[in-house]
């Protein structure tokens, strides 16, 4: 199933990327690139292989609920684009 | 079991579905993959670091005691717990929401297959059985705020709330009513209370619902199925019940001018305007597929034994729907009261079962649970913790109105007094000068009185029993201690012998 330019503007949609008519171009070509390389998995017959959730071997890492410090307001807003005394600030969400 | 139908005048009759997803914040010391507190209210981006800010490079890690009230609270929905579970990134795009996903659960969540059981006090409903689809843990988004600002279209944006554990309670669409709706939030926050997983408290956002509601229409051709709309906004129970009640009406009227059935158009999410008390539409949803969902790589699946979920069952403790048979079975409570007495919580109940074992009379202690005490406790603003007599002193109290010392309304003047001074119930008595007064005494008085009052006497004998009030007040003039309940009856006698 190939990737259609459609759905990569799509794609972009949901992920609030604004795409030139270019961008849309070469993204769909990488894009099935990338898609046509993990296909090649299809070769290989998974029947008796049981689904895999996680890569590693392990399981049950978990961490006592004991507070740590947080980070100052002021290193919590350092890199904001927009940002008041208090808060980031954005666009207005509706 | 069949659907309650609706016959609208002159209409097409017509069965109403809800299922309801609630989101309850649980009750942890820190957020469900960093150690910030969770704490409400603190000033906006005051608790967060690297892993709730979604910096990159940040590593979450899940927080045991989140995954354990998790569990405790499935397995009191009766949920299965599978030996296996996962977390998935959940993506969208929202300011809100830093990462750019949320973290939560897909295919694999960690409970499942549960149900919890709704009854109505005025009998508005039949008692039914409501299904719990599954029971997945998630992290909470933050908050955004509009400026309103002259001018500036801003949105503020507050992380404090990013990551705190939520679990998402998920319903199968078994309500066939908007009372049955709101009967089963009560009871599911109920049993979170009991449970001591969450605050619950709808106005603070710890206690969220959405409502998924569609009509099932009877037609000529066929039952068909409105489109589902989901309601968001409801924070109160009123509000749920308004707002599915609401809803039902909107989609009848719509139907029958567009005549839209499900699947004509993506799943709609309306929002409950508390105001205007009418739902407005707002985005329309996302289908799933949208959310790209795919396993979390920075999170290894949580697996566990058949001893951890015993254990667990273990540590449940009394649920409302057992405390509410024994109060009813074992000690003959009125359903009204037992209902009372439940919905206070579990210390209430506690504090019940201690008076009616003090007292060793069930009846009397449920009467002044749902009267005087909860009556101070309402007027103080206190919970049954804070309250001033232990259930071993109020208890000694009522022990005077089993031995006949104290009538039911000089108790009543004995207790505000004990609220008031922390004094013992003898105590209290002595200062008052409240006796016994024996029933010799008593039974010399009232000869005196019938003998004295020959009018009165037959005033009664003429068919007006009412009279006797002369009597009482005579007796508690000269003895402010007469019980004027034995006195009437004392009296009565006398004259009945005359």
């Amino acid at each position: 199933m190939a990737l259609t330019r459609d759905d990569v503007e799509k794609v972009s949609l949901l992920a609030r990327l604004q795409l030139t008519d270019d961008e849309l171009n070469s993204m769909t070509e990488h894009l099935s690139q990338i898609i046509q390389y993990v296909h090649q998995l299809d070769e290989i017959n998974t029947d008796d292989v049981a689904p895999l959730a996680h890569t590693l071997d392990i399981t049950n890492v978990l961490a006592d609920d004991v507070v740590a410090d947080c980070l100052s307001r002021e290193a919590a807003l350092q890199n904001a684009p927009q940002r008041d005394e208090e808060c980031f600030r954005v666009p207005a969400v509706l | 079991m069949s659907s309650p139908e609706t016959q609208p005048m002159g209409g097409t009759p017509y069965a109403v579905v809800v299922g309801l997803e609630v989101h309850v914040q649980l009750k942890t010391n820190t957020k469900l993959f960093c150690r910030c507190p969770t704490t409400f209210g603190q000033p906006p981006n005051t608790q967060t670091c690297p892993v709730c800010l979604g910096l990159p490079g940040s590593l979450p890690v899940m927080n045991r005691h989140a995954f354990e009230l998790s569990m405790k609270t499935a397995l009191a929905l009766n949920c299965t717990i599978p030996y296996f579970t996962k977390w998935d990134r959940k993506n969208y795009f929202y300011p809100d929401l830093p990462k750019g996903y949320q973290t939560s659960q897909f295919d694999l969540p960690m409970s499942e297959h549960g149900h919890l059981n709704i009854f109505s006090e005025n009998d508005e409903f039949a008692d039914k059985q409501i299904r719990i689809l599954r029971a997945h843990l998630e992290e909470d988004a933050g908050k955004s705020m509009h400026d309103e600002a002259a001018g500036v279209a801003d949105s503020r944006i507050d992380l404090n709330r990013t990551g705190t554990p939520l679990l998402e309670i998920v319903s199968e669409p078994d309500m066939r009513s908007a009372a049955e709706a709101k009967a089963y939030l009560q009871e599911l926050r109920l049993i979170l209370l009991y449970l001591g997983v969450s605050d619950c408290n709808m106005q603070e956002g710890s206690l969220r619902c959405d409502a998924n509601v569609n009509l099932h229409i009877d037609t000529p051709a066929g039952t068909i199925a409105t489109p589902i709309v989901e309601i968001k906004n409801m924070n109160s129970f009123r509000a749920v019940q308004r707002g599915i009640e609401f809803e039902v009406g909107r989609q009848y009227t719509l139907w029958q001018k567009d005549k839209q059935v499900l699947g004509d158009m993506p799943k709609q999410t309306r929002g409950w305007d508390e105001g205007a008390q009418v739902t407005r539409a707002q985005r329309e949803k996302e289908e799933s597929s949208d959310y790209r969902y795919f396993p979390c790589p920075d999170l290894v699946p949580v697996v566990v034994t058949d001893e951890e979920i015993q254990a667990m069952q273990q540590q449940i403790g009394t649920l409302p729907a057992s405390l509410r048979k024994q109060l009813l079975d074992d000690h003959q409570l009125t359903a009204h009261t037992s209902a009372v007495i439940v919905n206070q919580g579990l210390g209430f109940a506690d504090y019940f079962l201690a008076l009616a074992t003090a007292i060793d009379d069930s009846r009397l202690a449920g009467n002044w649970m749902q009267g005087e005490v909860l009556r101070i406790l309402n007027e103080q603003e206190q919970t049954i913790q804070q309250f001033k007599l232990s259930a071993a002193e109020l208890g000694e109290l009522l022990k005077f109105i089993q031995s006949g010392d104290l009538d039911n309304s000089k108790a009543k003047d004995v207790f505000a007094v004990m609220i008031e001074s922390g004094q013992s119930a003898a105590d209290v008595m002595a200062e008052l000068g409240i006796e016994k007064v024996d029933s010799s005494q008593l039974e010399e008085l009232c000869q005196r009185l019938v003998d004295n009052n020959p009018k009165i006497v037959a005033d009664v004998q003429s068919g007006n029993p009412k009279a006797v009030g002369a009597l009482i007040g005579q007796a508690r003039k000269e003895n402010s201690n007469v019980d004027p309940g034995q006195v009437r009856q004392i009296c009565l006698a006398l004259i009945e012998k005359l």
